[in-house]
């Protein structure tokens, strides 16, 4: 509707922004709300950054200092929570809504009044889940998996809330990915086929139909929650005919999706980046999108490895554990395709490049542990330990958080129009860098040692590596405050960005002008070449 | 053999010398880390000095240890041993994939640099080598799988197990039942975390186990096999001896069964492995394995004890008895909800004092007391303290903190109202 309206504007006159708060209010086009979710999502990582700095300082010594028990499971749950529903997964809305209709040489995302509405849920989402903090009882308090009966009998009544937050996520994540399939699938330039798209666009169109199928479940299983606490049902009270395991294998079949989902999109940003300072071509972009729909599929499948210990038969055990092995192999193929990309190309090491290859290294050793994990019996050893946070929290924060922040460095020219401060950017990723490993690495040995996770205390053996651990994460959780101080500074002013910006950048977003005006491909572009890399 | 006992949590860094004590007495019968007090105070050189040995020492002395700072440890049955194996195997083949990976990327990353000169190659697929790097991890994965799942088979192998024992997760507290076709002969007892509330809260210097103390052990045989049926009374929790390679879910509403035989004796720390509320930290398990002989002896006096306790709940007990008890049994079971000032957690853990339960009529007080309250964290302590304990407790919640009802209960109506129950 939008495409065909727009067809009737000259190019000079097109509509601006509407001035003041209502811009943001009442925008539909597709950069603004972009912005939005970037913004949002910033904000999030913050607040989700704040929980785990509470954690880690109390984790700096055996004994109680800062926070208490109570406090500190809220911490942990509130994180977990914010840090995924709230940081990671609109960055990736964020920079689809921003990307894929330029991309695609589209004008807008197909449903713009729709893309409103599951932006501003969000805002409204978090600061109720945000407001349990003051309530009586305090927040949640049950973990990010909120596994019942801890989540439903013996939840602080603010449970009610964060259901209820949770259904709004839901259905604004829902309404997302159905924007961005249909925006895919109608409104691709002339020309384009789906084997011709950038990789960040298969990922997120694949991440959406992933969204689309495991949102509800989230939605269901949430509501059997509700149920059972108001309205007298026992699905997962053994007391009354339930069964507390049937939680986790629903909560699982929408968990594993979603950790996919916040990294499939990460798959498409990195091999954006590596080809254009590598200058030079995407190493088996087809290979690439099949193992990509792969791993989507395997998600489905793979739910009861995050459950070992929860008494499944030997043949359940045998099978999960078989099926996760198997995900090593697609996802070897895109560690094996970045490689052979970066191999004999003619690099540069500008920040987004930076991040894009610690990202590729670090992920792997994530995928390494993953891999140690989906091995049943020594599983057992590692489950509910720090070695599974290290596992999951490399995979998540030099992985999918990296990969966000390579995008934001990669593209900010594009969106201000003037070159971010490249000194300041490296410094940004070096003191990252070294955050990250500092925090996460030691997590492997207390984890092995034998420390569980979410303690707000713990046995004297395991006192150094969580001192070392929470250094490092004081180190990240700081630099982050150089980023804003980026991003802001690149705002204001700067050197001006090409329209290229990247000599070996390859897409359509680069044949705009830089910043890219508010609205693009009003007409379809026509060279096709440009396409992808 | 001397070992180094060190300090590195408190400001003042100290370093002392010790000699190595009784294998059986120590948990981790290498390093260990330990508060000690009456520690003469170094001088900032020497503080530093030792700081950058630190590491080093710790590297070091865990090279050949069964515990170590940064790796599973080996554990005390074929099975755990089978997993530490296992875990290195794949952990080393982990490795080398890594090297290869990596070092391509980093002689990548030195050679093919625009500043170099290089100009890049145009190559973007080559069949042959996607179909390599596809078929070769699919020849590793099957490399793993073939030993990972001959250990798991040997884990679910089925066998006659010589003792049983029922272990129930509580919040935040471990029942550990020895079953017997002879109910009279059935050991049961609680078991709770030691380490006092002085030094969680940092009053008092940290103890050797700290966090990992209990006051009633799990003692079990050596060389015999011992089933855990493991469940719960609330939330989930899981039991986990990382020298048996034991973690399994306690699911209330379900048993769940699992198996050790030790090799060694000794004393072995785990801890609760699902996140189960407040106090998840703070519910260690302990085990003494030890030989028969030993465990016979136990079983013995355990049961005498178990006849002490009858005596002790059929005798008349005076009011200030009861308050002493109630005290110590308070100490050990309520705090944790109820804090040592009875003032609670609102609105979770309600407070005792001049308000509700405890200044309401007795007979309710003994019921919350016996059978808990659905839907709360208030669990039913009638399957978990005798009847003395819970006549003590009822007593004391009612005379402390100001309270003051003035009344009592003996032991031998709390066994009345059980019975008629």
């Amino acid at each position: 509707m939008n495409a065909v309206v727009e067809e009737h504007h000259d190019d000079h006159h097109d509509h601006g922004p509407a001035k003041g708060i209502t811009r943001w209010l009442y925008t539909t086009n597709h950069k603004d709300i972009g912005t939005l979710y970037l913004w949002f999502s910033f904000a999030m990582f913050f607040v989700g950054g704040i929980c785990a700095l509470g954690i880690r300082a109390e984790l700096f010594q055996p004994g109680l200092q800062i926070v208490q028990p109570e406090l500190f499971n809220q911490l942990t749950t509130m994180h977990g929570l914010i840090m995924v529903f709230g940081a990671v997964m609109p960055a990736f809305v964020g920079l689809a809504n921003w990307l894929v209709p330029m991309m695609i040489g589209a004008p807008d995302m197909a449903l713009p009044r729709m893309n409103n509405y599951s932006f501003w849920i969000l805002p409204f989402a978090f600061g109720m889940l945000i407001s349990t903090f003051f309530m009586e009882g305090g927040a949640p308090n049950y973990g990010w998996t909120f596994y019942a009966p801890l989540s439903t009998e013996y939840a602080p009544p603010s449970v009610t809330f964060f259901i209820f937050a949770v259904h709004l996520m839901g259905i604004s994540s829902i309404m997302g990915s159905i924007n961005v399939i249909v925006t895919i699938l109608n409104m691709r330039a002339p020309g384009m086929t789906l084997m011709q798209m950038p990789l960040f666009v298969w990922t997120w169109l694949i991440t959406a139909y992933l969204l689309i199928a495991v949102m509800p479940v989230l939605a269901g299983v949430v509501t059997m929650m509700l149920m059972d606490i108001h309205f007298g049902t026992a699905f997962f009270s053994a007391a009354g005919g339930g069964d507390p395991v049937l939680f986790q294998h629903v909560f699982w079949f929408f968990g594993h999706p979603e950790v996919y989902i916040m990294i499939l999109p990460a798959f498409g940003v990195v091999s954006a980046i590596i080809p254009t300072f590598a200058r030079k071509k995407l190493f088996g972009y087809d290979s690439m999108v099949y193992a990509t729909a792969s791993i989507a599929f395997l998600s489905f499948i793979v739910w009861a490895h995050h459950m070992f210990t929860v008494g499944i038969p030997l043949a359940g055990e045998l099978y999960f554990m078989y099926a996760t092995m198997v995900i090593a192999v697609p996802t070897g193929v895109k560690v094996f395709n970045w490689v052979a990309t970066m191999w004999q190309g003619s690099m540069t090491f500008e920040t987004p490049m930076l991040f894009a290859i610690a990202f590729v290294i670090l992920f792997t050793i994530g995928g390494f542990s993953g891999l140690m994990l989906s091995i049943v019996p020594a599983d057992f050893q590692y489950h509910d330990t720090y070695f599974v946070v290290a596992h999951f929290h490399y995979v998540l924060v030099p992985g999918s958080i990296f990969s966000i922040m390579a995008a934001v460095y990669y593209w900010l020219p594009k969106w201000t129009g003037n070159m971010y401060d490249e000194t300041l950017g490296k410094t940004h990723f070096w003191l990252s860098f070294i955050g990250v490993n500092v925090t996460f690495f030691p997590q492997h040995f207390i984890g092995l040692a034998g420390m569980p996770r979410r303690i707000p205390d713990y046995a004297l053996q395991f006192a150094d590596w969580n001192m070392i651990s929470s250094c490092g994460a004081f180190l990240f959780g700081f630099s982050q405050l150089l980023f804003l101080f980026i991003i802001l500074k690149c705002i204001r002013g700067g050197q001006k960005a090409t329209e290229r910006v990247w000599d070996g950048a390859k897409g359509l977003e680069w044949t705009i002008p830089s910043p890219a005006p508010y609205h693009t491909f009003s007409t379809p572009p026509k060279d096709m070449a440009e396409a992808h890399g | 053999m001397r070992y180094w006992l060190i300090d590195c949590y408190t400001p003042h860094l100290k370093i002392v010398k010790l000699g190595l004590k009784t294998k059986a007495s120590m948990l981790f019968n290498n390093v260990i880390v330990l508060s000690l007090n009456g520690v003469s105070q170094m001088n900032n050189l020497k503080q530093l000095r030792h700081y950058l040995l630190l590491p080093m020492l710790l590297f070091c002395q865990t090279a050949s240890a069964d515990f170590s700072f940064w790796n599973l440890r080996k554990g005390v049955t074929e099975i755990s041993r089978e997993v530490y194996d296992l875990h290195m195997l794949i952990f080393y083949i982990c490795c080398v994939i890594g090297v290869i990976v990596f070092g391509a990327m980093i002689v990548s990353m030195i050679l093919h640099r625009k500043s170099l000169g290089v100009k890049p190659a145009t190559f973007h697929e080559s069949t042959k080598l996607e179909v390599a790097w596809t078929i070769i991890p699919i020849v590793i994965l099957i490399g793993m799988a073939v030993p990972a799942t001959s250990t798991l088979r040997d884990m679910y192998e089925p066998g006659e197990p010589d003792l049983d024992v029922e272990v129930r997760g509580y919040q935040w507290k471990w029942q550990y039942t020895y079953l017997n076709d002879d109910p009279a002969k059935e050991i049961q007892f609680i078991s709770a975390l030691r380490t006092p509330q002085d030094e969680i809260q940092n009053r008092a210097g940290k103890g050797e186990h700290y966090l990992l103390d209990v006051d009633n052990p799990l003692v079990v045989p050596i060389n015999k096999r011992i089933r855990f049926l493991i469940t719960s009374n609330d939330v989930i929790h899981s039991f986990w001896v990382p020298d048996f390679a034991v973690k399994k879910d306690a699911i209330p509403g379900f048993v769940h069964e699992s198996w050790a035989i030790v090799e060694e004796p000794g004393v072995y720390r785990g801890q609760c492995a699902e996140l189960c509320g407040k106090d998840h930290g703070f519910m260690p398990i302990v085990v003494h394995a030890m030989e028969q002989e030993d465990y016979d002896n136990w079983v013995l006096e355990k049961q005498e004890e178990a006849a002490k306790v009858f005596e002790i709940v059929g005798k008349s007990w005076s009011t200030d008895e009861l308050i002493e008890k109630g005290e110590e049994v308070y100490a050990r079971n309520c705090v944790a909800c109820h804090q040592t000032n009875g003032q609670g957690i609102p609105p979770a853990f309600p407070s005792l004092v001049g308000q509700g339960i405890p200044v309401g009529p007795i007979a309710e007080h003994i019921d919350i007391l016996l059978y808990g309250r659905a839907g709360t964290a208030m669990q039913a302590f009638g399957q978990q303290l005798n009847a003395a304990e819970i006549a003590a407790v009822v007593t004391y919640t009612r005379n402390a903190w100001g309270n003051n009802m003035q009344d009592s209960v003996q032991p031998k109506e709390i066994n009345v109202m059980m019975a008629s129950q």
